[in-house]
């Protein structure tokens, strides 16, 4: 099973020169198998290019969405396998106690927020309330949880061919806890990560910046750092970054947030474009540390 | 150990936050917590007792109506809510861990979370004190 990032930033885009080795894409991760299997895992601007790589295909395309924010989904109607006559897309969305999910994508898939309606698609579209129990699409097994974030929001954990990758791109499991990790049971999201060989995991704040934003649903990089430690990961790598985070303040904070610690995990810095083998430990990063 | 639903993770810190006593129980009516201003009216801090099974929360209170007559744990507020599915109240009197008689009156809400899921029941509770 291979990972590779088309859009690690969290929020909103942040194209620039001084994001260009983290990347300005919104969240999105594409997951293969060697068979040629894709999973999307969110489709927020960095789903645009991953679509021009998957047109002409012939593979059914499966999208799962952590949640409907804007980061998450402004990509969709950018996505090329939606313009492709027959070919089939499904998209996976957390459950909502009022409106189904095709009602909830129309208010961005639709004037006048953007031109063409979702019905009015050439692909064959399914949509789908994510199951939160454990479900199968082709060779992946994939596990759903709500997790702690504003609104209906998911993680995923994702295995196949014995590999396994969690999935919390928007997850504050430090919210309202006095000291993380607390009691295991009581961490939001750390079933879906327990033990997986790779954790993406939310990491958009210092932990100076997470003061002012309690409760926004995001982690400090020590929170990330402290989650990945209990949940017992073999590796993290770090996700959602805050848009006013250049590429040099990104390396800071997780240069500040590892300082003198070692850490039962390899530490991999999210950056746009990286693909690895969720199997296989990523070559470059030290064991417990960044460089 | 299972991992809690994410709502009653939200509940527990809502609780942890708030200065009204609140109670807190999984669907077949088991302790999972109660916050600090809970632990003033029981008698003893949650994190002496943790989780609690319903057959010992139910009686070690000692829960009666206010004319003496014990009640049973089918009438208490929180089974109630939990096997009725709605929203419960009625006035008690309880003897705490620490052995002091307090009248109450409690508030029980079932907790049906995302995709209608069944979790729990909180109970928010005061004491009444007679004038």
């Amino acid at each position: 099973m291979r990972l590779t990032l088309w859009g690690t930033r969290g929020s909103l885009a942040a194209a620039g020169p001084e994001t260009v080795r983290y990347g300005g894409n919104t969240s999105c991760v594409e997951v293969r198998t060697a068979d040629g299997s894709v999973l999307v895992l969110d489709a927020g601007t960095g789903v645009r290019r991953l679509g021009a790589v998957l047109q002409g295909g012939a593979c059914r395309v499966d999208i799962l969405l952590t949640h409907l924010h804007m980061d998450h989904i402004q990509g969709l109607g950018f996505f090329a396998p939606f313009f492709e006559r027959d070919r089939a897309v499904h998209i996976w969305g957390p459950p909502s106690t009022t409106q189904a999910l095709r009602e909830r994508l129309t208010r961005y898939l639709s004037p006048p927020l953007f031109p063409v309606r979702l019905r009015e698609l050439p692909c064959r579209l399914d949509l789908h309330d994510v199951p939160l129990e454990d479900f199968e699409i082709g060779p992946f097994r994939v596990s759903a949880a709500l997790v702690c974030h504003p609104g209906p929001t998911v993680g995923y954990r994702i295995t196949a061919g014995g590999a396994s990758l969690a999935y919390l791109p928007d997850h504050e499991p430090a919210l309202g806890l006095g000291r993380l990790p607390g009691a295991p049971d009581w961490i939001s999201g750390l079933a879906l990560a327990a033990g997986a060989d790779v954790l993406v995991h939310d990491a958009q704040y210092s932990t100076v910046e997470y003061v002012d934003h309690v409760g926004w649903g995001h982690s400090a990089v020590t929170h990330a750092l402290a989650f990945a430690t209990v949940a017992g990961v073999r590796r993290l790598v770090t996700f959602h970054h805050d848009p006013d985070h250049d590429d040099d303040t990104l390396t800071r904070l997780l240069d500040e947030a590892c300082a003198g610690a070692a850490f039962p995990f390899q530490l991999v810095p999210g950056t746009e474009g990286l693909s690895m083998d969720v199997g296989e430990p990523q070559r470059g990063f030290r064991e417990g540390s960044l460089d | 150990m299972a991992q809690k639903a994410v709502e009653l993770i939200l509940m527990r810190q809502l609780a942890s936050y708030l200065a009204v006593p609140i109670f807190l129980v999984d669907t077949d009516g088991n302790l999972l917590y109660y916050n600090e201003p809970a632990e003033h009216l029981l008698g003893r801090r949650y994190d002496e007792t943790g989780e609690m099974p319903l057959a010992e929360w139910s009686t070690a209170f000692t829960p009666t109506a206010e004319d003496g007559r014990p009640i049973p744990r089918e009438e208490l507020a929180l089974s109630i809510a939990l096997q009725k599915w709605r929203p419960t109240h009625r006035a008690l009197v309880i003897r705490g861990f620490d052995g002091v008689a307090r009248r109450i009156a409690v508030t029980a809400l079932p907790l049906e979370g995302q995709g209608r899921r069944r979790l729990g029941a909180v109970a928010i509770f005061w004491e009444e004190h007679v004038s």
